[in-house]
């Protein structure tokens, strides 16, 4: 690799909305174009994560004259090979000009973020471990192997104080620590990619964007408690992140980096990437190792540990991507370095998902200890359309919803778990006004419900008497007591379930209640959803106004509404699904939800 | 008959496989052999194989399992247990494109219910299910990470954001022609 040269490079854009766009078909028209004209030798094509400019995609730059060609075609791509290749002139035609656009993921960061987790997505070509090595990549991972003892690298992660970014915040040197002292010749390191959390995208964006920091995290930490093999466990949902890695993988091992005695310090180390297949709870430490063996991936109860008994028996670590990716900055720069940023009990960085209904949605990078009121009006710019703030959602279907007056909550692990809400993974969703708490409540119990492994009882049956209860409050069949129902088979659950999707299920459910009870009280006493979402709560009337354009009749699914061209129309109540779909449509504001 | 007797029965029987079934096919059969070679001297090789064989063939069917079992040498509850556990698996054969629309939070709360009845009403089939053409099967999906273009889903690999009732449909046929 090092030995060839290639004249020019073609950057070709992978992102989900290019690739919906076609992006595939280019690349093949780009293959057939460079074979055609016999440049495979001298122009290199490489598949990149998001270049920016998806919503005119698919797109390509081509280097190193650093041109951006965008609204591509596999007609186009024949232009451009033949202008721009062979005769050295730009294609006018489907170049772009406007000022570059961000990548709507991750933005250019605001005065509050810090980035240190994602400094290299979006920078480095993250198919090229050159590109990685050259920005002091595997630096972090020669420093420890052949200046640090194991010991002395568990001794900087713990003063760093860095603690698990998969949900529960448990400090990764005493877990490192912990491993370190069980004497066996086989111990393994997990890498978590099963990101299942709904909102959440940071893990992939590091694995799309930066994998080498998450390989070579991996390799230190197997280094520090003594284990030669890891196992990367990622979702399957993520084709993209899966290919990223298999490539990083690949050429980490042509380097060296992987294998029989690493940078000659008699170290072996190898990794093996393992796919999920759809199941929430295999996020869960003792799950996942149950899916890695190859069987149902049902949680079984702690102790043992898995640093004491894990995958196959062994001594196992298991931490999350982000967690993996700080752990070359620390030993780089010190667990010092890293202690300065954060609050008293939680240092460093957290990155963060701001998805719903916020001006600026996407990736974030923030101090921890932030508070959430900063992050909503300052990084996130806000509600968008002008609306009210509600809630907002934190650490996905265990977590919980915070109202307006605690957003000035400092963003760390204690605080939002006194807040009856979990960190999670990362993933914040943003509600207006017009979201009714009561029909979230709902959403995740539904969620929970269809994740539940089945194993144990509480989380079984109980989610599901939770979810038959809100049905019946949204449906408006809430009865006196309802509240006080819920609120008991919560703490059941919360005390008898076996694993965190049970214990944390509940979550949703209290904070709803505690934050929103009115809400609730107007849903079961009055049969009136003030949000005006609960279906059986809500009835969708045309005004007098209509001028009769037909739009809403033709779209509806139910055939609900007639009327003739020019006449006001009107909905069949009974027919209609309240789907919402006519007042998408319709261009003169004349339906409303009462 | 006792009932033991007839479970034996109805079970043999589920297990033979149908003239067009993959197993009963040489060429198909002939990947799936090599897909097992290739992946059973792993540790935990059982997901492996069938994340491998779902992605190649398409579906696992009954006598699928049973071949693969066989093949092993582990009990046929253990890769039954396995298909019916991870929602990625699926005994019959999906429709030439697979649409999945996400309901995770950001995208629930932007609407993807909608879009949901509209693929209904377009395609006139329910969720889970495969248009009699053979052509769509649309299913409910996870988290796609997209999250940031809610509403989204995701065609066989491709993910598409920002949609609205409209969108889904220019989007459907788009890949009605292919
Ligand atoms: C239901 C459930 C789902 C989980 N999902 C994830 C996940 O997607 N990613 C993750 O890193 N941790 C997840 N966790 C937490 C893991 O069990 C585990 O605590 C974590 O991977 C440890 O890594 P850390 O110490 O680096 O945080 C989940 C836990 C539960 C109970
Ligand atoms: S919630 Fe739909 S992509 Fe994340």
């Amino acid at each position: 690799m090092p030995d060839e040269f290639y004249r020019s490079h073609i950057l070709l854009c992978q992102d989900p909305e290019c690739l919906a766009k076609g992006a595939n078909d280019i690349e093949e028209a780009l293959l057939r174009e460079l074979d055609a004209h016999g440049l495979r030798d001298e122009v290199n094509l490489l598949e990149t994560s998001r270049l920016g400019h998806c919503h005119t995609g698919p797109e390509i730059v081509v280097y190193p004259e650093g041109v951006t060609y965008i609204n591509l075609t596999p007609a186009a791509v024949t232009e451009i090979v033949n202008e721009h290749l062979l005769k050295g002139r730009v294609a006018k035609k489907y170049l772009f000009t406007g000022e570059a656009r961000k990548d709507e993921e991750l933005r250019a960061p605001t005065a509050k973020e810090i980035r240190i987790i994602m400094a290299r997505c979006g920078v480095i070509d993250p198919e090229n471990i050159e590109d990685y090595i050259a920005d002091d990549g595997y630096a972090a991972l020669a420093k420890a192997l052949l200046q640090m003892t194991p010991r002395q690298v568990i001794d900087q992660v713990l003063q760093s104080g860095l603690r698990g970014r998969g949900g529960a915040g448990f400090p990764t040197g005493k877990k490192w620590e912990f491993a370190a002292a069980q004497k066996s010749d086989v111990k393994y390191i997990i890498c978590n990619a099963d990101e299942g959390d709904p909102g959440a995208f940071m893990n992939r964006r590091v694995l799309e964007g930066d994998p080498h920091s998450v390989l070579e995290g991996m390799i230190i930490a197997g280094y520090a408690f003594g284990a030669h093999q890891g196992y990367i466990y990622c979702r399957a949902e993520y084709p993209i992140a899966v290919r990223t890695l298999k490539i990083a993988l690949r050429q980490a091992r042509e380097f060296g980096f992987f294998g029989k005695n690493i940078l000659g310090t008699g170290f072996d180390f190898d990794v093996e990437l393992r796919i999920g297949a759809g199941a929430f709870v295999c996020g869960e430490e003792t799950a996942l190792m149950a899916s890695i063996e190859g069987r149902r991936g049902e949680p079984r109860p702690r102790p043992p540990f898995p640093a004491v008994a894990g995958l196959w028996g062994k001594p196992t670590i298991i931490n999350n991507v982000e967690t993996l990716a700080n752990v070359p900055n620390i030993i780089r720069h010190g667990a010092a370095w890293f202690a300065q940023i954060g609050t008293e009990k939680t240092k460093g960085t957290k990155t963060f998902t701001l998805a719903g209904d916020v001006v600026r949605t996407g990736l974030i990078e923030v101090p921890l200890g932030i508070t959430l009121r900063e992050v909503v009006f300052d990084v996130a710019g806000g509600i968008k359309d002008g609306k009210g703030f509600k809630a907002i959602q934190t650490g996905g279907p265990m977590g919980g919803c915070i109202p307006e007056h605690l957003l000035d909550t400092p963003l760390d692990y204690e605080n939002l778990g006194a807040l009856g809400s979990i960190m999670g993974s990362g993933g914040l969703v943003v509600m207006d006004d017009t979201t009714c708490m009561v029909d979230i409540a709902r959403f995740f119990m539904d969620f929970i419900q269809d994740e539940s492994c089945g194993k144990c009882v509480p989380c079984r049956i109980g989610t599901r008497r939770i979810l038959e209860i809100l049905q019946r409050i949204c449906a408006g069949d809430g009865e006196e007591g309802d509240i006080e129902q819920l609120e008991r088979l919560s703490k059941y659950i919360l005390a008898g379930s076996l694993c965190g999707l049970g214990q944390g299920a509940p979550n949703p459910i209290l904070t709803t209640i505690k934050h929103f009870r009115a809400e609730y009280e107007a849903h079961i006493k009055e049969k009136r959803c003030p949000a005006k979402v609960c279906k059986g709560l809500i009835t969708y009337r045309i005004l007098d106004t209509c001028p009769g354009c037909m739009v809403c009749a033709r779209n509806c699914p139910s055939k609900a509404i007639t009327g003739e061209k020019q006449k006001v129309h009107v909905i069949n109540t009974d027919l209609c699904e309240r789907c919402g779909i006519c007042m998408t449509v319709c261009k003169f504001d004349t339906i409303v939800v009462e | 008959m006792r009932s033991k007797d007839l479970r034996t029965v109805l079970m043999a029987a589920a297990l033979q496989p149908a003239e067009d079934d993959p197993v009963a096919v040489a060429e198909q059969r002939a990947r799936i052999d090599a897909i097992i070679a290739e992946h059973a001297p792993k540790a935990g090789s059982t997901m492996l194989i069938l994340n491998e064989i779902q992605s190649q063939i398409g579906h696992v069917s009954k006598p699928m399992q049973n071949y693969i079992a066989e093949k092993l040498r582990i009990p046929l509850k253990d890769v039954f247990g396995v298909i019916t556990f991870y929602s990625f698996f699926t005994m019959k054969p999906r429709g030439k494109h697979r649409v999945a629309f996400c309901l995770g939070t950001a995208c629930y709360v932007s609407g993807a219910e909608m879009l949901i009845e509209k693929a209904q009403q377009l395609l006139g089939v329910k969720l889970g299910e495969t248009t009699p053409d053979r052509k769509f099967t649309i299913e409910p999906c996870r988290c796609l990470g997209a999250c940031s273009q809610a509403p989204a889903i995701i065609v066989d690999d491709n993910v598409h954001g920002r949609n609205t009732p409209d969108r889904v449909v220019t989007v459907l046929r788009k890949y009605e022609r292919v």
